[in-house]
């Protein structure tokens, strides 16, 4: 009887090609996701005279720098470059493209999911940070810089070394409107955006066995801002109903035998983590953030914090000029704080789900703030259509785009002003994030949905 | 890739916590080839007002030369994007200092030869006080792992792993090439064993 181990092992074991005697291991890459980001690695490739190693394995989404609206004209020089560039490697090198005209084109981490091609089992990365995403699946993912992604197109593999395994327990579940973005951000906030550091980290509980697939995706995904290495949830039947009949997915007998290898993929009695980390569900309220880092989050019935109060003069530094940045005053209440604009949007809160819940709110409303809704791949833009959401969203005042990073990064120039506060579904909320001198606010999709219908920072419960 | 051994250099003491990415470089400027050079975006938004004139930032001024950066908390933390660290290295870093780096930062700067050096949030803070005070070069040791500055010395923490390879300035490439036969026969075996890992073709 072998000792008992986490699921992080399992993975980890199933990827190891060789272990090197300082410790780190060679571990086997089964899918890599390249964006037009990844032009650095493909220069590197060509530099060394070296070919992509394999073709089969290797899947490129046209998404960071991609416009969300007048497609496909891309009038921007420089941008159209980095999706040509793309588009040019992806010719010579012999890879699956989900370019700007793709019926499936998408953000790579909604895309993937939604592809099958993210499953269960797998080792997972790509040249973003939010690849931890798809963890939700079982999966071993994580986010690479471009060396490593280099020298993943090279040979299919990555030097690691074991990171350390953390386990989340959220007991109970989550009450009306508390969505899995509130409970990425009080986990956030109550570990610190360093919390995690470099650690595997597993989420269980009964709060996690309940998510949808979407939630799961979305909390996997925020785990990065928290420090983690990568996140996961177990794969269980809700798993297994998202994976069947997915294009890239194993079919019949094959999907069979795959679901019992992955129903494997538990947490045996009895292993042990590094660190455990135990919450409850019932003390999350909506949450939004009032600062600079995802871990200045706050209940939105609270009032921003008061550097005076704080006794360490470090801290106290930090608030005021987080505070400074986003313009608000030491103990606002956050109800009170008026926004500029709205975002509905980005690989954490883009799904089909997220904007169900936003729509919901929306719903027979009008927006007092522009907006704009950029659903995660077009075929959740396609599903949100036959659905009647679009209609709701451009009734209510807001734009109805393409799909693409969008606003969440502003590199393909959908950018919040200078000065402008946005409440917007995305996951970072760094100084100058979605555009120079622009203010971000974290929240949920339906807490979006309620700013934009309110024109301040709102609690969603309040309006029904 | 350079080796990294030992560094006395100027420091500059940037005493501000959860210095992320995308302020180490505005997402706006990744789209330009690295032959441009990287070092004028390394924190730009702080260094530069709209006209691009410089607001008179410390690394503008009195640390123009530096090549040592000490800063608080979760250093690099947030986008893998490793050109933050083309900007550290093309503006002359070669060295920061602080209590925690963002996981994937880390990994990203000593692949390009770039030392992050952990440090106790008190040894930061003393390090931040004094450089304040006096413009007095630090000596990073690798071998010993220590820093020193005048009379004060502390140490820091650096993965083995990661510390051997700075020293030794070694390419994962060429260590990944003597496996060539087991990454082969590990393929063969995991798509045998466990053919559903293969993507389904259309």
């Amino acid at each position: 009887m072998s000792a008992p181990r986490t699921l992080f092992d399992k993975l980890w074991d199933s990827h190891v090609i060789t272990t090197r005697e300082d410790g780190e291991s060679l571990l086997w890459v089964d899918r890599h996701f390249v964006h037009e980001g990844s032009h650095h690695a493909f220069r590197n490739l060509d530099a060394r005279g070296e070919k992509l190693a394999e073709p089969g394995l290797t899947f490129g989404v046209a998404d960071h720098y991609v416009p969300t609206r007048g497609r496909p004209a891309i009038p921007d020089d420089e941008i159209a470059g980095m999706v040509d560039r793309l588009s040019a490697n992806a010719g010579k090198h012999g890879f699956r493209l989900f370019d700007i005209a793709d019926p499936a084109q998408g953000i790579v981490h909604v895309v993937g999911p939604e592809q099958g091609l993210t499953l269960p089992g797998l080792l997972i990365v790509c040249g973003d940070s939010h690849t931890s995403t798809h963890g939700a699946f079982g999966a071993y993912a994580f986010g690479i810089g471009a060396s490593e992604v280099a020298h993943v197109l090279m040979t299919q593999t990555l030097w690691q070394k074991k990171p350390k395994r953390m386990r989340i327990t959220v007991a109970g579940r989550l009450g009306p409107h508390i969505s899995a973005k509130d409970l990425a951000l009080h986990v956030i906030r109550t570990i610190g955006a360093d919390g995690a550091r470099g650690a595997a980290v597993e989420y269980a509980g009964e709060a996690i066995s309940a998510l949808s697939m979407e939630g799961r995706l979305t909390l996997c995904n925020m785990s990065i801002e928290g420090g983690a290495r990568c996140a996961m949830v177990a794969p269980d039947e809700v798993t297994f109903a998202w994976v069947r009949g997915r294009p890239y997915a194993p079919k019949g007998a094959a999907l069979d035998f795959a679901i019992a290898a992955w129903r494997e993929l538990t947490t045996d009695p009895g292993a042990t983590f590094d660190r455990e980390v135990a919450l409850n569900a019932a003390d999350i309220a909506p949450l939004v953030t009032w600062g600079v880092s995802p871990e200045d989050a706050l209940a939105i019935t609270a009032q921003a914090p008061d550097p005076a109060a704080e006794v360490d003069p470090a801290r106290a530094k930090y608030l005021a000029e987080a505070l400074n940045y986003m313009g608000l005053s030491p103990g606002q209440n956050l109800e009170t704080v008026v926004v500029d604009r709205v975002f509905i949007g980005s690989c954490t809160n883009a799904r089909i789900e997220d904007l169900r819940a936003a729509a919901g709110v929306l719903k027979g409303r009008k927006a007092k703030v522009p907006g704009l809704v950029s659903p995660g791949s077009t075929l959740v833009k396609k599903q949100a259509e036959v659905e009647g959401l679009d209609r709701i969203f451009i009734e209510a005042g807001l734009i109805w785009a393409d799909s693409g990073c969008s606003m969440c990064v502003g590199m393909n120039g959908d950018l919040v002003s200078a000065g402008e506060r946005c409440a917007s579904t995305t996951n970072r909320n760094f100084r100058g994030r979605q555009g120079k001198d622009a203010r971000t606010h974290l929240m949920s999709p339906a807490m979006v949905a309620a700013a934009a219908v309110t024109g301040r920072l709102t609690d969603v419960r309040k309006l029904g | 890739m350079d080796k990294f051994t030992t560094l006395s250099a100027p420091a500059c003491p940037l005493g501000l916590e959860n210095v992320d990415t995308d302020q180490l470089i505005p997402a706006r400027f990744m789209s330009r080839p690295r032959s441009a050079g990287y070092g004028r975006f390394l924190l730009h938004d702080l260094r530069f007002d709209e006209a691009g004139t410089s607001k008179g930032f410390v690394l503008d001024t009195r640390y123009s030369t530096a090549k040592i950066m000490v800063a608080r908390r979760n250093f690099g933390t947030g986008s893998s994007r490793e050109a933050a660290v083309y900007a550290l290295w093309d503006f002359g870093i070669r060295c920061v200092i602080a209590p925690s780096f963002g996981d994937i930062f880390a990994s990203n700067a000593v692949k390009n030869g770039l030392l992050p050096a952990t440090v106790t949030p008190e040894d930061a803070e003393a390090l931040l006080q004094r450089l304040g005070e006096v413009d007095q070069p630090i000596t990073v040791d690798l071998e010993a792992q220590t820093i020193t500055s005048g009379n004060f010395q502390c140490g820091f923490v650096i993965d083995p792993v990661r510390r051997l390879q700075l020293l030794n300035g070694w390419d994962d490439l060429d260590l990944t090439r003597r496996h060539t036969d087991e990454i082969a026969t590990f393929r063969a075996a995991r798509l045998g064993a466990e053919p559903w890992v293969m993507p389904v073709t259309e």
